[in-house]
């Protein structure tokens, strides 16, 4: 394991009154149960440690402790020691958000069964009473004791559905939430009025019957959200980044990314990833900006020149300024970008919306026209106004409105255990709709690290002890050599010079590896392709020329010809040169590639083949291709895109792998014929319910067996597709920690 | 009939009853990790040695 160096980790600690502190750990590598003892066992096992207690659903890790005895490094060092990749992290402000509302949710739950259960206690004596002998005062008595309770339950517990439909509402637009909201109020305020009619029949059973099972709904789609939303969490905290930041005096301190602001100084060495935006003061250096542009090529940078969070600093340690995003900047040009290509998506509307959009009106008008033609017919007056309210409460679109919920959690889940998360509710519906798949090149369709391309060709032995002399090098091209061995020791008296190589006597004879000059080996050649970065290897007389560069996905090929084979219709849009990206496209055998481009130009590509009609999958990682990645009618990130990127994708996928591309919309698509499905099976039940009401059949019997049995089909007809058999190339086991295959390079090597 | 008159309220102070412990347990954290509480009852640390 390499030494860790000393992180500053203050950022997260929490002093709490009596002297302790708290912190928040994500773990890596949690499987089981076993891990539960291992790891509380090991923190407790440390003094100075008052508790420890690790969450299994989560993974993570709530230490309390007084930092009299241990600091917070050393407890994340302890963990290591345990085998166990530890970071803290804080919780996103969304995440927060997230969870109180699941919160609320389950409350809301909790009072509408209690309330449910309580209610349909009553209303049963009443029904086996009103055809046997029950006194009417007996049942005046149940009428009432069943108000008191439904009243404020449902008063409560309707919350999540009267306040979006009152946002629904005021913003002009008639969501699901309205037609529920309003079948509640109708159901309730019509059981009151009849209770003081000493009426035969109440609905207050129907009602909360009603919330009960919407309210399931609710709860589990935001369960699987949070779920997703806090492994991403892990992830985003387990890569630990860490800047090193200079202090007045000129002292470096290690600090996580998220300390630093806007002014500081920061020390990027070479190998490292530059960890914030800024501009450089002192030194120059070679970058390379793939993950921002796309671009292959490094670029020479000065001082004065600006930097760009994820890029990586090659050869020279730069002293850089944290500054935020200014006027003109790349940065500042990409996020207007984003925020104008944002736009068009918000207006895309979801499927139940849609359905709710022409169900409302016609059941309303339905509910109308009963009451007109009761009225007609020579009814009086109160009969025919309980006829068209039952029409409504019939209508109630409590499968409607589960139809499409219950099949986003079992889809949801399905994906999460493949390793891809979705950021946006409605980006299952969004992915059925693609037609056109508008992939990036660099870090997409080619892994986001550089690897060495012409092994095969090489000496097995010399590449090996060139692979282990690489291991003592921090060399952006050195770790790439060293990453075909990841499990060599590096040799003891390897030297590392500055600006050339690294070299180490093996077996009596000087080892070289670095710069061709260094090497002494310059043949003049060029190398095999233009993307190729060379280094060289000497070791005596032998020598090798090693050529580096960004591979394909191990995948790529199988999934572009599957995803071809599913019918779309597939291209590359590229911020790297031309001369890069159409050999690779060729061997793909994508025939529309185009290189060279801006984040302007790639959305101008976007936008243009959505004017022909097309929706677009775009899947991308870089800074440049956020724009793009909003401006798309649905868009995917490998793990390794930028913040910004995934930001803007609607789902994230985990692994080395491609395949997740063709999964999700494999899934997509068959969540969208299952939603459809549901809607269809809402609406045959309502073919079926809306007659018997309008004729006034429907009794508060009928309306709860037919509430049930329709949201029992719809539920059932989901879970339909947990039947459906996984691809079993394509899994990436879930437990066996994703957030590893995310991780960059160096951990690796540990 | 008459005793419904009891009999009903107290049915209904035990339900409500059975939801106050649940808000109370939802409040307490219990089901902030319901796969890890599986696996605790198992250990045996909370015993003295």
């Amino acid at each position: 394991m390499q030494a860790a160096e000393a992180v500053d980790l203050s950022l997260y600690v929490r002093p709490a009154e009596d002297g302790t502190s708290r912190m928040d750990l994500a773990i890596d590598g949690v499987d089981c149960a076993a891990c539960l003892d291992d790891i509380e066992g090991a923190m407790k096992a440390c003094a100075g440690v008052v508790s420890a207690r690790l969450n299994l659903t989560t993974h993570r890790l709530a230490v309390v402790w007084r930092q009299s005895d241990i600091d917070a490094s050393g407890l994340v060092a302890i963990l290591a020691r345990a085998g166990y990749r530890a970071y803290p992290f804080e919780q996103s402000r969304v995440e927060a958000d997230e969870q109180r509302r699941s919160l609320w949710l389950l409350k809301c739950l909790a009072v509408a069964g209690f309330a449910a259960m309580n209610v349909m206690l009553l209303s049963i004596s009443v029904w086996s009473g009103n055809v046997g002998d029950i006194t009417p005062e007996t049942r005046d008595f149940f009428h009432w004791l069943s108000a008191l309770i439904a009243l404020p339950a449902a008063a409560y517990a309707g919350q999540p559905f009267f306040r979006s439909a009152i946002a629904g509402v005021r913003a002009g637009k008639l969501n699901m939430d309205f037609p529920i909201s309003l079948g509640i109020c109708l159901a309730l305020g019509m059981s009151v009025v009849e209770t003081m009619l000493h009426g035969l029949e109440a609905y207050f059973d129907s009602a909360l019957m009603l919330l009960l099972f919407l309210l399931c709904g609710r709860y589990l789609d935001q369960t699987m959200r949070r779920r997703t939303r806090a492994a991403a969490g892990n992830l985003a905290a387990l890569k630990g980044e860490i800047a090193h930041r200079l202090s007045e005096e000129g002292a470096i301190v290690a600090v996580p990314v998220a300390a630093l602001v806007a002014g500081n100084r920061i020390l990027v060495r070479p190998g490292d990833r530059v960890p914030a935006d800024g501009c450089i003061l002192t030194g120059s250096s070679e970058i390379d900006t793939s993950i921002v542009t796309g671009e292959t090529m490094r670029a020479k940078v000065g001082p004065g020149a600006r930097v760009y969070a994820g890029t990586i600093n090659f050869d020279g340690a730069l002293t850089v300024e944290v500054t935020a995003a200014g006027e003109g900047t790349l940065l500042d040009d990409v996020a207007r970008l984003v925020d104008k290509a944002g736009e068009a998506r918000s207006r895309y509307m979801r499927l139940a919306d849609r359905a709710a959009r022409v169900y409302a009106p016609v059941v309303h008008a339905a509910a109308a026209s009963t009451l007109v033609f009761w009225l007609i017919a020579g009814a009086s007056v109160h009969d025919a106004i309980i006829i068209a309210i039952s029409v409504l409460i019939i209508t109630c679109p409590c499968a409607l409105a589960l139809a499409v919920p219950a099949v986003q959690v079992v889809a949801s889940g399905h994906l999460f255990r493949a390793g891809v998360y979705l950021n946006a509710a409605d980006a299952l519906e969004r992915l059925a709709d693609i037609d056109t798949i508008v992939f990036d090149k660099t870090g997409t369709l080619t892994l986001p690290e550089p690897h060495v391309s012409n092994a095969a060709a090489l000496p097995q032995d010399l590449l090996a002890a060139g692979a282990r002399l690489a291991a003592s090098s921090r060399h952006p091209l050195a770790m790439a050599v060293a990453r075909i061995a990841p499990d060599l020791v590096p040799f003891e008296d390897a030297e590392e010079v500055a600006g050339a190589g690294v070299r180490a006597m093996v077996g009596g004879i000087e080892m070289r590896l670095g710069s061709a000059s260094f090497c002494e080996s310059d043949d003049g050649t060029a190398p095999s392709a233009p993307d190729v970065s060379l280094i060289h290897l000497r070791h005596g007389e032998r020598r090798a020329r090693i050529e580096i560069r960004q591979n394909l996905r191990p995948d790529a090929r199988e999934t572009v010809d599957r995803l071809r084979a599913m019918g779309y219709e597939l291209r590359i849009l590229s911020g790297d040169r031309p001369e890069a990206v159409l050999p690779l496209a060729a061997t793909l055998g994508i025939t529309n590639a185009r290189g060279g481009l801006d984040p302007a130009a790639k959305i101008a590509e976007i936008e243009a083949l959505r004017a022909q009609g097309r929706k677009v999958l775009m899947v991308g990682d870089g800074l440049n291709d956020a724009p793009a990645l909003a401006a798309a009618h649905a868009s995917l990130s490998p793990i390794t895109a930028v913040d910004l990127a995934q930001a803007q994708a609607d789902a994230v996928f985990l692994g080395e792998r491609l395949a997740p591309v063709a999964q999700s919309l494999d899934v997509a698509r068959q969540a969208r014929s299952l939603m459809r499905q549901n809607l269809g099976i809402a609406v045959v039940y309502n073919l079926l319910a809306v007659p018997l009401a309008v004729v006034g059949l429907v009794t508060p019997l009928i309306a709860a067996a037919a509430m049930s049995g329709s949201s029992i089909v719809v539920t059932l007809n989901a879970l339909r597709m947990r039947g459906v058999p996984r691809d079993p190339a394509s899994q990436t086991p879930e437990r066996k920690s994703p957030a590893r295959l995310a991780l960059v390079t160096k951990e690796h090597r540990s | 009939m008459n005793v419904l008159v009891y009999l009903v309220p107290i049915a209904l102070v035990l339900g409500f009853g059975g939801l106050l412990a649940f808000l109370w347990s939802l409040k307490n954290g219990q089901y902030d990790d319901v796969e890890g509480t599986a696996y605790r009852i198992l250990s045996d640390e909370d015993l003295p040695n």
